[in-house]
């Protein structure tokens, strides 16, 4: 294969909604099957991001390219998982009832369906609650939910917009270790998150502030190059607030 | 303190919510202005038609409010009557009585206000030109109805209007409010993520909404005639079809609106603005008697051509061809706000 097209591509990539410039001039790759984390205090533009990347949004000048097709295009949503930072499930339906109708958007059928729900449902430990409506779910089970909807269609790319806000320290580390084994399995993640521990488990980084792509590098390389003991230092050195 | 608080909070709420605001003072003024327009409109004129009256008649009849149109032959004028062009149709042939001719006078009958106006005239003339009180007896027009019956009551005239409206009402503000609930709980967003096309969403809106409004159009239809016992003259399967396509237009419509609205509250906002002027200008009060622009309005609305097919169906017992502009009409209205609806989407995601 020799030189692989990366997953994702974003070159010299601005947004801004009306006046106001959300997104200036980012440019960063992300490779296969590895954890790319966006970092960044709320209001950054971490969401921006991630929904140029899904082609909701449309960039307002550079460039998005996801498996090496500009986006945004409809037949690659096809290839993506998201997971958007509010629970998108309709709560008046069981869990069941989600992702069945999920599951039918991308295309799921049969026995296939039946196997995949099965399997996600167990992934993110809610087996027990397929029946049970959304409505009477608690936060991180809706949490849960999202996440196993976004791995119906095993995507090549999962587009994860915090999905670990409001799930306990145990469960969080073993969706972790399911996303680590789905890497190994070659599914490449994009990941935002304002936890700076989380943000260590990640391949690479790249830390977001006001807009602008501060670094992006491997974690121990962000501390390396600021010489700092932790993220939050790195990130903190980045930003330009020094203690 | 607290109260204040909670006073405080709700006048800021509505500063910051512009929208409410102006619908809470605006609002009122355009439903109250119509109301005044409808019900100020000039007394409603009864167009007359007179086939082989004597000239002295017809020329006492011009004097009284209404309009007279000559016809040749009783047959153009019955043609007339049906076309609606006419309420009435005044003839002298046959029947000879002792002192005269006994008046015929033929009443297009759908509708109670043009019948009474009618009969009102008829009255006035007779005192007029009869001196004794025993000629006016003698002479007393036969009146028949071609529509209808004068045992028709107000609620036979408004029932297949507040059917159309009632329909149209309830399904514009649930199919709204559940697009927009789509729209905020982020269902909307996780949607357009997924590789639906955005025409997808609307038909799938159609589809799901659609076979609920076939069971809702028979409840409502079935109601109407079998317990609320309104006139029914027509096809069952006529007033099905045209509850059906005002649902289709109620769905398509408040979907689209929804795109303009925030929140619950904003959709519920729609009501007097989309639903309150559709029924005043629907045909429950004669449009004739309106200023011309209001009338104009009236046929760009989608309850209008409902009520009308329906009163055409349940009340003059017609069928297909006189229906089938209206139906013509409204699945064209349907059409439109889904094309618009797949463009008011591209607002979310372009592609």
């Amino acid at each position: 294969m020799g030189s692989e097209v990366p997953v994702i591509s974003v070159s010299h990539v601005s947004k801004a909604f009306g006046d106001k410039q959300v997104l200036e001039d980012i440019s960063l790759q992300v490779e296969r099957a590895e954890t790319f984390g966006i970092l960044g205090p709320s209001g950054s533009g971490k969401t921006t991001l991630v929904k140029l990347l899904t082609g909701i949004d449309e960039v307002t000048s550079g460039e998005v390219k996801v498996l090496g097709v500009t986006m945004p295009k409809l037949s690659m949503l096809q290839q993506i998982g998201y997971m958007a930072q509010s629970d998108a499930l309709y709560t008046e339906l069981s869990a069941k009832e989600n992702l069945e109708f999920f599951a039918a958007l991308y295309g799921l059928k049969g026995a296939e369906r039946g196997k995949r729900i099965k399997a996600v449902m167990e992934l993110v430990d809610l087996q027990e609650h397929l029946r049970k409506r959304v409505d009477q779910y608690s936060g991180g089970m809706k949490r849960r939910l999202s996440l196993a909807i976004a791995l119906l269609h095993e995507p090549p790319l999962l587009l994860l917009d915090e999905p670990t806000v409001g799930i306990d320290p145990v469960l969080r580390l073993s969706i972790w270790k399911e996303l680590k084994a789905l890497n190994e399995k070659g599914t490449t993640i994009v990941l935002t998150t304002h936890v700076m521990d989380e943000a260590e488990k990640c391949d690479r980084l790249g830390m977001i502030r006001d807009g602008k792509l501060l670094a992006a590098d491997t974690p121990t390389g962000l501390l390396e190059a600021t010489g700092s003991a932790s993220i939050e230092e790195a990130f903190l050195y980045y930003g330009g607030v020094r203690s | 303190m607290r109260i204040r608080a909670i006073t405080l909070r709700i006048l800021r709420q509505f500063i910051h919510d512009k929208r409410t605001m102006a619908l809470m003072f605006i609002a009122p003024l355009i439903v109250l202005s119509l109301m005044s327009l409808v019900f100020n409109g000039d007394a409603y004129e009864p167009k007359i038609g007179v086939s082989g009256v004597p000239l002295n008649i017809s020329a006492a009849l011009k004097e009284e409010n209404t309009t007279i149109k000559e016809y040749a032959s009783e047959e153009l004028g019955k043609s007339a009557l049906v076309e609606g062009k006419i309420d009435a149709l005044i003839t002298l042939n046959g029947n000879v009585g002792n002192s005269g001719v006994i008046p015929q006078v033929l009443l297009e009958g759908s509708n109670p206000t043009a019948n009474k106006a009618v009969i009102m005239t008829l009255q006035k003339l007779s005192q007029k030109l009869l001196p004794s009180t025993e000629e006016q007896l003698q002479l007393q027009p036969q009146i028949s109805y071609l529509y209808g019956s004068e045992n028709m009551k107000t609620i036979d005239r408004f029932g297949p209007i507040m059917i159309g409206v009632f329909v149209f009402f309830f399904v514009f503000l649930i199919a709204g409010v559940s697009f927009l609930r789509e729209r905020t709980t982020g269902t909307l967003e996780r949607l357009l993520s997924t590789p639906l096309k955005r025409w997808e969403i609307v038909l799938g809106y159609v589809c799901g909404f659609g076979i609920f409004t076939v069971f809702q159009a028979l409840l409502i239809s079935w109601f109407s005639i079998q317990i609320l016992g309104i006139m029914m003259t027509g096809s069952f399967g006529y007033v099905m079809l045209i509850t059906l396509l005002l649902s289709m237009t109620a769905l398509t419509l408040g979907t689209l609106l929804s795109a303009f609205a925030a929140n619950e509250l904003q959709m519920i906002q729609f009501i007097p603005l989309i639903i309150v002027p559709q029924v005043f200008l629907s045909g429950l009060f004669p449009l004739d008697t309106l200023p011309l622009w209001l009338q104009r309005i009236g046929y760009a609305t989608p309850i209008y051509y409902g009520s009308e097919a329906l009163m055409n169906i349940m009340i003059r017992g017609k069928g297909w061809n006189s229906i089938a502009l209206d139906v013509y009409v409204l699945i064209g209205f349907s059409l439109l706000f889904m094309v618009l609806n797949v463009l008011a989407l591209r607002k979310h995601r372009k592609m």
